[in-house]
């Protein structure tokens, strides 16, 4: 079909397998968070396809997507970036830092960069707080953010690489798993 | 340890196997027994919610809540990440004493890695006949799949969950009628537990339930993950017996805090629990009992150590832009009362606040509480009004009259 990803039918197959046939439209979700992944954005073709998929009223597809707040109809820069604003990230330091990127970015938070480059979102607690300050770029997380690091991430990517993120997340504290 | 192989020499799964020879009323029993309560945040006991799934009611589910997104928590991104077998493990046995068909495990959608090592364990388990049909040669049927949440922290909220779950707006359902172990996913009976609950399943029975109860205090089996962040100097996960000394975790686990300064407050159970002023936070156990007689909550166990450098007004600030973003929009109360809270609170540390301010913003605040669908209204208020309360000098400071 036009102006849907490839690759993204079949993924939706598969996802509607998850869900009792009669309840198909439990896909939703997470057939629209695919699709982002690979278009970067939720188009008016993917909301078409979605409803006629899934079986439900295009209706419903806008009211999720305007719901979801790591949902977007309009593009996001090559890289978006979310970085966390909240609580504890904050006690350490999060709101200056915020400021930092964000005149390294030449933007401010709910901006594309003009190059279409980078995009940044101040995000709510990204469940990362005692790595603080943290963000995500695109999928990769990192956490434990200083000016520094903010440079060689920025650097990085401004070089088409991927900076090498903290998955697994590092242990701190005394969780006894044991690490292979 | 987040490989099946790995897991399994560390014994994975043999507990499974082990209830699968008992009668699913008997795993209930021993659950009961080690007095495990949840670890999502309302402390519930876990046997007696297996408990009430109605009798003659069919499809069952387990919904695995790994939302993770009280502010200030993050535990259960240790599990999935790195033991994602032991949570599975746990689930399994769940899904067998209340005869449920299926597992999901709804994961937030900023999860991008943990979702992964996740997807990627099924995978494992679905190989080696763990999951799917005829579980380790049993009669037991069960699939477990995740399902991504897309950043709404209302979706943590059991009965919102669903909903999304469903393919809808994460808006919680009124209670009663919907309590999910009746009336759940799809109106069918539905298990909603947390990451970390589960994952101590297996843990209940490798000690048995005595020797699990007896690691916490007697009404608090177990041990609990404690998230610590804010001003110390080893911030991080903590797995401790239930009831272990606050003063213990933050001065000596914890390092103590940041640059030597002074305690100001812990917030000791995420961003929706009261704050508690360096005094009324000394010497105070971490279980659900104390915390709440030292006018509290225990919450999801993250706890946040506020010094002498933060600003309470500030906090206060930063919380309520948070659920002022997060209200689900049902209640009038919680979307108009969350914004226009947060307006007044910014007016304040703009220098622009009136005295008045103060007595709205504690009115408003109590106008949420109570008055709501679901447990965000409280949510809010109560944080809000103990730093209103114990902290009124700082903001009267902010006053120009
Ligand atoms: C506003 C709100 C947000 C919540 N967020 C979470 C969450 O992120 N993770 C979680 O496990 N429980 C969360 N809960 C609690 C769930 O509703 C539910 O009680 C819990 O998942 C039950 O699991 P447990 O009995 O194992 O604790 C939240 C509750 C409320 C009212
Ligand atoms: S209290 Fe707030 S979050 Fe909960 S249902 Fe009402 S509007 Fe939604
Ligand atoms: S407050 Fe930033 S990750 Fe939790």
């Amino acid at each position: 079909m036009n102006g849907i990803p490839q690759g993204l039918e079949q993924k939706a197959n598969e996802i509607i397998l998850r869900y009792p046939p009669e309840h198909r439209n439990a896909a939703l979700v997470p057939v629209l968070f695919e699709a982002q992944k690979s278009l970067g954005y939720l188009s008016p073709e993917v909301e078409a396809w979605a409803a006629s998929t899934l079986g439900v009223t295009p209706v419903r597809v806008r009211e999720v997507i305007s719901f979801y707040s790591m949902m977007r109809r309009e593009p996001a820069g090559k890289y978006h970036i979310m970085f966390c604003h909240n609580v504890a990230c904050s006690m350490r330091g999060a709101e200056s830092l915020q400021r930092y990127l964000e005149s390294k970015l030449g933007i401010a938070a709910g901006e594309v960069t003009q190059d279409g480059l980078f995009s940044l979102a101040a995000v709510e607690c990204l469940g990362a707080c005692g790595w603080g300050p943290a963000m995500l770029v695109g999928e990769e997380q990192y956490f434990q953010l200083t000016q520094e690091k903010i440079d060689k991430i920025l650097d990085e990517l401004r070089q088409g690489r991927m900076p090498a993120g903290d998955s697994p997340t590092p242990l701190i504290g005394n969780v006894g798993l044991p690490t292979e | 340890m987040h490989r099946l192989s790995v897991a399994r020499q560390h014994g994975a799964y043999e507990m499974l196997q082990k209830a699968l020879t008992m009668e699913p009323a008997q795993v209930v029993e021993l659950v009961k027994a080690s007095g495990l309560r949840g670890h999502g945040g309302a402390g519930f006991s876990a046997s007696l919610k297996w408990s009430f799934v109605p009798k003659d009611k069919f499809p069952r589910y387990v919904i695995v809540n790994a939302d993770e997104s009280e502010p200030g928590t993050f535990k259960d991104r240790l599990i999935l990440e790195r033991d994602p077998h032991a949570l599975l493990e746990g689930a399994l046995i769940c899904a067998w004493a209340v005869q449920a068909e299926a597992i999901y495990i709804y994961i937030r959608g900023e999860y991008f890695y943990p979702t992964k090592i996740v997807n990627q364990a099924i995978e494992e388990a679905r190989a080696n006949g763990l999951l799917g049909e005829r579980i380790l040669g049993s009669d037991f049927t069960c699939n477990a799949h995740t399902h991504p949440g897309a950043g709404m922290y209302i979706c943590g909220e059991e009965t919102g969950l669903i909903e999304s779950l469903e393919g809808k707006k994460g808006q919680p359902r009124f209670k009663p009628p919907y309590y999910p172990a009746a009336i759940g996913l799809w109106q069918v009976p539905t298990i909603v537990n947390n990451v970390e609950t589960l994952a101590a399943v297996p843990w209940v029975f490798r000690l048995g339930p005595e020797e699990f109860a007896a690691l916490g205090t007697p009404k608090n089996g177990g041990t609990c993950l404690f998230s610590l962040s804010g001003c110390v100097n080893n911030p991080g996960v903590y797995e401790l017996p239930m009831g272990f000394p606050l003063d213990g975790l933050i001065h000596n686990l914890g390092g103590g805090i940041l640059e030597n300064r002074k305690l100001k407050a812990v917030i000791p159970g995420g961003s929706s629990s009261p704050i508690l002023t360096a005094k009324e936070a000394r010497g105070i156990r971490l279980d659900f009992e104390s915390v709440a007689a030292a006018g509290s909550m225990l919450g999801s166990a993250a706890v946040m150590v506020v010094d002498e450098t933060i600003s309470i007004p500030r906090l206060l600030l930063w919380v309520l832009r948070f659920y002022a973003h997060e209200s689900c929009g049902q209640c009038t109360q919680c979307r108009e009362g969350t914004g226009w809270m947060l307006r007044l609170c910014k007016q304040l540390l703009e220098g622009k606040g009136k005295s008045r301010d103060l007595d709205d913003l504690y009115e408003i605040a109590d106008a949420v509480d109570g008055t709501t669908i679901c447990a965000f209204g409280p949510a809010v208020a109560w944080p809000t009004k103990s730093y209103l309360k114990k902290f009124r000098h700082e903001f009267e400071a902010l006053v120009r009259e």
